[in-house]
């Protein structure tokens, strides 16, 4: 077992604390989280990658339908596959934390929902996340025609170049009109 | 995304940084430099350690992810008025109450400190001091006990002008602290004006919490998404046909009628109850049972238990949309508590006069007593240098002091407001929820999803408690100084019992509130209140005479002639001749005409800006859609020239 894994160096954790939204205490929180998501072997890796699956079990995170679509959209890996590094965690920490603006949640905000990461939220993605958001199971979910109508709805109230895409910009002009979405796309350890 | 070139590009800076100075000034520059490298480190620190000082964050967090951002926005808000309380406490303790106990005279040493003799025998017993008579009455919880000294001890610390101050200054404070707030949550909550012109994109992109991390929650937030979903959709699709709008207008007239008359109903209640505990008073304490001696304060609290269910049950009459019925509810509920709480003060307002009229007698009686003593030792005695009586301080006859009398009221219904709520949560929560855990093996229907399931936590009835609770410690906080420091006790141990009772006896709701925007709704009303309670602290200060034996303003016409002694004894000339220019009315009404035309001009200028913004809006519109008619005309162009390529 040794000592607990490898404290954080403390120029590594100033560099954090410029970087980051996050304060002291939480990069160090997030440290010990991390390090306890780590397998054996991974611990002495110098740069250790948690898989998806491990960030997953989080209680955070394991209630939460986007899940999946936030592993993928900070992970760094080159094979696709959601896996976080330390900075990777920080760096999603940071977007969720409190101080973060509105300009940084949203642009995160955007990637989250586009599942097919084509940089704008067709039809298709659309349809995906209400099916994230109305749970798993068949009776809470909603039936061709009632989607449909949400989704012509919702791109007639977002879409105003009406290409039938949202794109960036029409989705952050719809964020900074919603006065919750800032204290509800909030994650702490 | 954080780079990975940060060292080298750090280090790069590093060594040229000192280049970056001009010439001469290099090493005043380098300097300076660093000083700024200092401060923002020192200021991140700061923030580090201002954040960890925090309370109960933990705690808060966990009822978060338990119960959602609305549920926990109340513990937020009870931390707030903790914290503004504690402040209120600090002024109140450290400038009113440790200088009379540690410069002022003693107990026993004066009159006005001393129990009197009539009540002696009884002053320790329990049921006296639960009454807060006995020695409680005469101690530094209300305003009876301090002396009237213009000044005290070796500081000459002026009691008398720091209590008037700090009564006025704790309003002044709490004002600039709540409009701070809401100042600061309006910023963040965006323009909240366009209700219903992003209502599905809203549900969509910002309906999910993405604090809760307990999968049961999660499961209800599923829930309450789809019905929402479902419900916008239904909503969009059928028109408003009423059936029978003239039916349905009856039904809502008939409603209000009702609650008015339950709300004048309540009202005449509370008046009656009050002069028949202005008799009782006349009557021997021994022979009333402990219900007429609490008579008023059990009455007021069991009506602000009974009747905002009762105006639920009315309102169903009206069938409103929720979020329609929620507002009316909340108003009728904030006018119950209002108007109960001004006809409490009006019922008081007749028992202070008629102790005012008692006090011109034995004023009288006393001054007639003392003459009588001097005329007859300098006839006995034949000297003109008299010693000043020498009774002991408990046989002095007593005015009836209704400064403290007041102040004994106020606490008595803090108490008892106390209680109520600790015991409703304790039986209406607590209790529901072991005979619901327990009674379910041996029941015939399933007491968990049917009637009467675990119970769900009231945020609205539980924030509007905490603001009335406010507004009467800010209105008794001038009588009784104690008054606030039980205030504080009581926010602390509410924030542990609250958090207990919520995580092991309630449920999440079934269906999902915004918080946000109420925020700064429950912020207007604590204003409000606070502006109410403001009202009747200050007509007392500047109407009613003060009682002539007892408090820091005894023998004085009014109260605030203290501060005009202290101008003209204690601060140089000048500053006198001021204050009496500022407070000419040929001032004041100037002043209040240009506020009101600085208010009307503010609020053109905010509807221009308005419109401006709506003009601009359609014109974006306009825009786009010429763009995309133009768009979609060019691809027809193109497609049957051949020019696009195939995709």
């Amino acid at each position: 077992m040794g000592t607990t894994a490898s404290q954080l160096r403390k120029d590594l954790l100033s560099e954090y604390q410029e970087l980051t939204f996050l304060t002291k205490q939480e990069i160090i929180l997030a440290h010990k989280r991390f390090s306890e998501l780590l397998s054996k072997e991974d611990r002495n890796v110098p740069t250790p990658r948690v898989p998806m699956e491990k960030v997953l079990s989080l209680p955070e995170l394991k209630s939460n339908p986007f899940r999946k679509r936030i592993c993928h959209v900070f992970s760094t890996s080159d094979m696709k596959d959601g896996s976080l590094t330390f900075e990777d965690f920080l760096d999603l920490l940071s977007a969720f934390s409190d101080p973060a603006t509105l300009e940084i949640k949203s642009h995160y905000a955007f990637r989250i929902f586009d599942f097919d990461d084509d940089g704008t939220l067709d039809g298709g993605d659309l349809e995906k996340l209400v099916n994230c958001l109305t749970g798993e199971t068949d009776d809470t979910r909603l039936t061709t025609e009632e989607m449909r109508q949400l989704i012509s709805n919702i791109l007639e109230e977002s879409d105003i170049d009406k290409d039938g895409t949202v794109n960036l910009s029409e989705f952050q002009h719809v964020i900074s009109r919603s006065p919750d979405f800032v204290s509800s796309f909030k994650i702490v350890l | 995304k954080i780079p990975f070139m940060v060292p080298e590009c750090q280090a790069f800076v590093e060594e040229f940084e000192g280049a970056l100075g001009k010439g001469k000034g290099r090493k005043l520059y380098a300097y300076k430099v660093m000083m700024a490298k200092k401060m923002i480190k020192f200021n991140r620190d700061f923030d580090n350690f201002k954040t960890a000082c925090i309370p109960w964050e933990r705690k808060i967090k966990e009822v978060e992810s338990h119960f959602g951002s609305s549920v926990a926005s109340y513990f937020i808000f009870l931390r707030w008025m903790y914290g503004l309380n504690l402040v209120l406490f600090a002024f109140m303790f450290g400038l009113v109450v440790l200088p009379e106990v540690m410069m002022g005279l003693p107990y026993g040493s004066i009159p006005r400190k001393t129990v009197p003799r009539a009540e002696q025998d009884r002053a320790m017993d329990i049921s006296v001091l639960l009454d807060f008579g006995g020695y409680c009455k005469y101690s530094i919880l209300f305003y009876g006990f301090y002396n009237d000294e213009r000044t005290i001890g070796v500081l000459q610390f002026r009691l008398p002008l720091s209590y008037l101050l700090v009564g006025v200054g704790i309003f002044g404070y709490s004002l600039m602290v709540v409009i701070r707030t809401m100042a600061r949550n309006s910023d963040e909550g965006g323009d909240g004006g366009d209700d219903g012109q992003f209502t599905f994109a809203f549900k969509m992109f910002t309906s999910w919490d993405y604090l809760i991390g307990n999968p049961e929650t999660a499961d209800n937030k599923y829930a309450s998404i789809t019905t929402s979903f479902k419900e916008s959709i239904v909503d969009e699709q059928e028109n408003q046909k009423d059936e029978n709008i003239h039916l349905r207008r009856f039904l809502r007239v008939l409603a209000n009628f009702l609650i008015l008359c339950s709300l004048g109903g309540s009202g005449f209640l509370i008046y009656f109850v009050v002069k028949r505990s202005q008799e009782f008073a006349n009557l021997d304490q021994d022979e009333l049972s402990w219900f007429e001696k609490n008579e008023v304060e059990f009455v007021m609290s069991l009506l602000g238990l009974v009747c905002p269910p009762l105006f639920e049950t009315i309102a169903e009459l009206e069938e409103y949309h929720p979020r329609i019925a929620l507002k009316w509810q909340l108003g009728r509920i904030f006018a119950l508590f209002l108007g109960n709480l001004y006809t409490f003060l009006f019922a008081l307002f007749d028992e202070v006069n008629a102790k005012l009229e008692k006090e011109k007698s034995i004023r009288n009686a006393t001054i007639w007593g003392l003459n009588e003593y001097y005329s007859n030792y300098s006839s006995y005695h034949n000297t003109t240098d008299i010693p000043p009586p020498d009774i002991h301080p408990a046989d002095v006859i007593r005015g009836p002091c209704w400064e403290t009398a007041v102040g004994i009221e106020f606490v008595k219904l803090t108490v008892s407001d106390i209680q109520v709520t600790y015991m409703t949560i304790l039986i209406g929560d607590f209790l529901r929820a072991m005979i619901v855990r327990f009674l379910n093996y041996c029941w015939c229907w399933d007491l968990e999803a049917g009637f009467p399931s675990y119970g769900e936590f009231d945020i609205s009835g539980n924030v509007l408690g905490l603001i009335f609770n406010q507004g009467m410690i800010w209105m008794g906080a001038f009588y009784a100084p104690g008054l606030v420091g039980l205030n504080v006790l009581r926010l602390l141990t509410s924030m542990y019992y609250q958090c207990w009772a919520v995580m092991s006896c309630n449920v999440p709701h079934e269906r999902v509130f915004k918080a946000s925007k109420s925020n700064n709704f429950y912020m207007g009303l604590l204003l409000l209140v606070l502006f109410l309670s403001l009202l009747p602290v200050v007509y007392t200060i500047m109407t009613l005479p003060p009682s002539f034996d007892c408090g820091p303003f005894s023998g004085r016409e009014q109260m605030y002639n203290v501060v005009m002694e202290t101008i003209e004894n204690d601060l140089p000339a000048f500053i006198g001749n001021i204050f009496t220019y500022a407070t000419n009315p040929g001032l004041i009404l100037p002043a209040v005409l240009l506020m009101v035309l600085a208010i009307y001009y503010l609020n053109a200028t905010s509807k221009n800006y308005q419109n401006a913004n709506l003009e601009l809006k359609k014109k974006m519109q306009m825009k786009t859609d010429r763009n995309s008619n133009k768009k979609s005309s060019l691809f027809s162009i193109g497609k049957s020239l051949g020019i696009w390529p195939k995709i």
